[in-house]
């Protein structure tokens, strides 16, 4: 069987609804942020596999910049959760409620 | 026909992942599956012939921002979270959200079939993706947007060092 661009789709889909699953199921929020690690990976595979695809480099560039993004949004998400912690003493997402009142 | 048994073995593989990562309930555990999940997208990248995006998947995500994770888990000290014994009803909204919207990308998929573009030559597709071309790219056309993400890296890198150092409450 030939493998076409649609299968790249359609697994990014399956992945993408999975890393929205995951941030909406799991209460940590450190693996509410893994989550968003693979929503933005099954983006990549869309941008790569049309990019190939269309023999156009635009899209492996915006790849590029998308990992330098999420590096960063990685190392601050990180750092918010280490700081909240440090106060609350738990990353359970339900248990936080700061700006409720 | 090897190239289509990588792909569905590599695409089986990381959808397998990706699942272990949601249901584990150990965070170490949930970031080796994610690590496992994105060398699996780097051998997909391979597939296509992208090999820059493909190193740079590894070195980046599975090498730099993976560690980070780890580093922090274990930092933390964490246990697992306790279970609820009441039902969740956000977990019940959040099912049939998640089905929605896998429902609405592979309607866009399937109905943008004869829209899709026609796939160039392997010898044009290996060419696009090498790190020839692309750093061409990058240091030509996209310089200042390069430079732009440099600047945000640096912004970055100093918020999270100002976030998580201990202040004096």
């Amino acid at each position: 069987m030939e493998i076409t661009l649609n299968w790249y789709l359609t697994l990014s889909a399956l992945l993408f609804t999975m890393g929205v699953l995951g941030f909406l199921f799991r209460r940590n929020a450190i693996v509410m942020l893994m989550c968003v690690e693979l929503m933005l990976n099954s983006v990549n595979i869309t941008l790569v596999a049309l990019s190939q695809a269309m023999g156009d480099t635009a899209g492996q560039i915006l790849v590029f910049f998308v990992m330098s993004v999420a590096a960063a949004e990685a190392a601050v998400g990180l750092a918010l959760v280490i700081a909240i912690f440090r106060n609350k003493l738990t990353i359970d997402v339900t248990q936080f409620n700061l700006f409720k009142y | 026909m090897t190239a289509s048994i990588l792909f569905f073995v590599l695409a089986s593989v990381a959808i397998a992942a990706a699942l272990g990562m949601l249901i584990s309930r150990n965070p170490v555990n949930s970031a080796l599956w994610l690590i496992l999940n994105l060398f699996c997208v780097a051998g997909l990248y391979l597939t296509v012939n992208a090999e820059f995006i493909a190193v740079i998947q590894i070195l980046v995500y599975a090498g730099a921002i993976m560690v980070l994770f780890l580093f922090v888990i274990m930092l933390l000290n964490l246990s697992e979270l306790p279970d609820l014994k009441r039902i969740e009803w956000r977990r019940v909204i959040a099912f049939f959200l998640g089905m929605g919207l896998l429902a609405m990308l592979m309607f866009v998929v399937a109905s943008s079939l004869d829209m899709l573009p026609d796939p160039v030559s392997l010898e044009a597709a290996a060419e696009s993706g090498s790190a020839t071309t692309l750093a061409k790219v990058l240091f030509t056309r996209y310089a200042m947007p390069l430079e732009v993400i440099g600047v945000l890296l640096l912004a970055a890198t100093i918020g999270a060092v100002v976030i998580a150092k201990r202040k004096p409450v």
